[in-house]
């Protein structure tokens, strides 16, 4: 087991903090989006994006770099903050989410900012191009291949069947270089999973797919490193980590409230939800007071 | 006028099914170029990828019957550096894969080849379930999309061959049935450029058809020159992006254009180049087509027919306008 240097592990959590700033700011800016996916998904970006990764955001068309297909694209705010703060495009830019002629669409386009992997927002079809990708680099770099292809997905949008035809057909082919990562935070728009379209035994229908199934809390950094280096670990099997988060993390007004699912904060409630953040929920003087 | 099969109005015209056409184009495809690769919904051997999957076997992936992650799947590939090619019937892809091919193929610019086969009533026996005639409307609203539709196994071998090497997603609609080979060898082909197959002295009628009713296009132009009445006949291969000028010139030429295709009128090519001329030059139209009907069981001429897209139905519709 990995277990990260507390100074490692305390640069991810200020990363993750500044991220989740940026997403109320982007939101409030953009009077529209959705607040709790970003939020809860915040801390598994951070880890990603500076910690996991291989890529270099001075070169997002680097051949060796590991691809990120965002299958839940109505999430895009914590994908472009994280982006922006780890310098593919400058922090400023946030602020043009979902205007017009911005290159930060409200759900992504490749059209508008090539250096995504893919576009979306029509949930399900992101696992299908994540095995597309891993297909072609297993043909091309054989076992010699160093590049992990990873997917992340929503729970709900796991009622997308196409999503079991991509789960069933990465099983077939042993996609070890493939990685999908389910954010488990139990809320669509119509309301709890379990009560919208039951997802348990979600791991078992995994394994039963022919996937390596890891089970961690997406809110602690090392769980996070340590579920992606097994992952990569595994060699006969895709593997899946479903990570429990809570939706709107960070911010008590927004969690576990599957109304903030679709919805932005308003300018007030952007204020309040950046002065807890900024506090540490009122743990530490912000320094903005 | 283009050099056709010379035994093009001959009773003993060769036929091949259009589909065989595509199987050879791809093999050639595969050996020019290393980037393509092809995916099959179970249906490999009927859309003719077999031979492919046997010259490149590591190259091809049997996807099953998973047509909507299928084409995704391929723009993941296509994402890769790779040139996919997808087959399916057309009623399954792009039929059950519209919203697939529109997010993830068309919306990201990605060279997916798209392959539909048994498209047409001309199916057959299989009955309406089986006979795509939509296909052609559902996919040439997609911006960024090409849309061909091949007259004979020639063409479609030429077809594949040209579609292979651009950098656009393309969907090519392919058939069931044997068809009488119209093109010859020396046929030109060009994605975009219609084709002029039949012309007469001073024709009165314009004819553009697509798909393996240019056979019949042709049949009733030449019955039509006996009868006195002078038509020309354009090869519209390609739906997408329409041979505006084409059009235009042949509708200044003729004042009445005929548009004749296995497939709803709505939407298909009598559509598109009603769109053109409304706006570049009004001309009065018919359409040779499936009018708002589903297809059935029967034989291939049984349902051409009944579906009012035999010689006769053309030959009415030239005669009407006149």
């Amino acid at each position: 087991m990995t277990c990260l240097h507390d100074e490692k592990h305390k640069f991810l959590e200020e990363k993750a903090l500044e991220i989740r700033k940026s997403i109320i700011e982007m939101l409030v800016e953009a009077k529209s989006g959705h607040t709790a996916g970003p939020l809860g998904m915040t801390d598994i970006f951070a880890a990603f994006y500076f910690h996991i990764l291989k890529h270099d955001p001075k070169n997002p068309t680097w051949e060796e770099r590991d691809r990120v297909v965002l299958s839940n694209g109505h999430i895009c705010p914590v994908l472009y903050a994280t982006m922006a703060h780890a310098g593919y495009f400058p922090i400023e830019e946030l602020k043009t989410l979902r205007k017009f002629g911005s290159r930060l669409q409200g759900h992504p386009h490749r059209e508008f900012l090539p250096m995504l992997e893919t576009s979306s927002g029509p949930l399900g079809s992101g696992l299908s191009q994540a095995v597309g990708m891993a297909l072609v680099d297993r043909l091309d770099k054989g076992q010699n291949s160093n590049r992990t292809v990873y997917c992340f997905l929503g729970d709900g949008e796991l009622d997308e069947g196409q999503n079991w035809e991509a789960i069933m057909l990465a099983g077939k082919e042993k996609l070890h270089n493939l990685v999908a990562i389910v954010d488990r935070n139990n809320i669509q728009i119509d309301g709890f999973t379990e009560n919208v379209m039951p997802l348990e035994p979600l791991p078992l229908k995994w394994a039963s797919f022919g996937w390596h199934v890891i089970e961690i809390d997406g809110h602690n950094m090392s769980s996070i490193v340590n579920a992606v280096d097994t992952a990569r670990a595994v060699f006969e099997k895709p593997s899946v980590i479903i990570a429990h988060t809570i939706p709107g993390k960070g911010v008590e007004m927004f969690e576990n409230d599957y109304k903030w699912h679709g919805n932005p904060p308003n300018k007030e409630q952007g204020e309040s939800a950046l002065a807890e953040l900024r506090t540490l929920g009122g743990r530490i003087a912000s320094e903005h007071e | 006028m283009t050099a056709l099969n010379p035994k093009l109005f001959d009773t003993d015209v060769e036929q091949a099914p259009i589909r065989a056409g595509f199987g050879e184009g791809l093999v050639l495809a595969g050996r020019a170029d290393e980037r393509v690769v092809a995916m099959c919904c179970d249906l490999t051997e009927s859309t003719k990828m077999d031979a492919f999957a046997k010259e490149f076997p590591k190259r091809f992936f049997e996807m099953g019957i998973m047509e909507q992650s299928s084409v995704s799947v391929a723009s993941g590939m296509a994402a890769m550096g790779k040139v996919p090619f997808v087959s399916s019937y057309a009623m399954f892809s792009p039929g059950r894969s519209w919203e697939q091919i529109r997010t993830t193929i068309c919306y990201n610019d990605r060279p997916v080849k798209l392959v539909g086969s048994h498209a047409g009533v001309s199916v057959g026996p299989d009955g309406g379930t089986h006979q795509a005639v939509e296909d052609m409307a559902i996919t040439r609203v997609l911006p960024n999309i090409v849309v061909l539709c091949p007259c004979d196994s020639v063409e479609a071998r030429k077809a594949t061959l040209a579609m292979a090497k651009t950098t656009k997603p393309t969907y090519i609609r392919l058939a069931r049935e044997k068809t009488p080979i119209v093109t010859s060898e020396e046929t030109p082909f060009e994605i975009g450029k219609a084709q002029e197959f039949y012309r007469a002295e001073n024709p009165r009628v314009g004819i553009i058809a697509c798909g393996g009713l240019v056979y019949n296009a042709l049949m009733a132009a030449k019955q039509l020159q006996e009868e006195g009445i002078n038509t020309v006949v354009l090869n519209m291969a390609t739906i997408k992006p329409l041979d505006r000028d084409a059009v235009i010139a042949l509708a200044k030429e003729c004042n009445a254009i005929v548009s004749v295709e296995e497939h709803q009128v709505a939407g298909g090519l009598g559509s598109a180049i009603a769109e053109v001329l409304a706006v570049e030059h009004p001309t009065k139209m018919a359409f040779i087509g499936v009018h708002d009907k589903f297809g059935q069981s029967g034989t291939p001429t049984e349902l051409i027919e009944h579906y009012g897209m035999g010689i006769g139905h053309i030959k009415e519709a030239v005669k009407k306008l006149l």
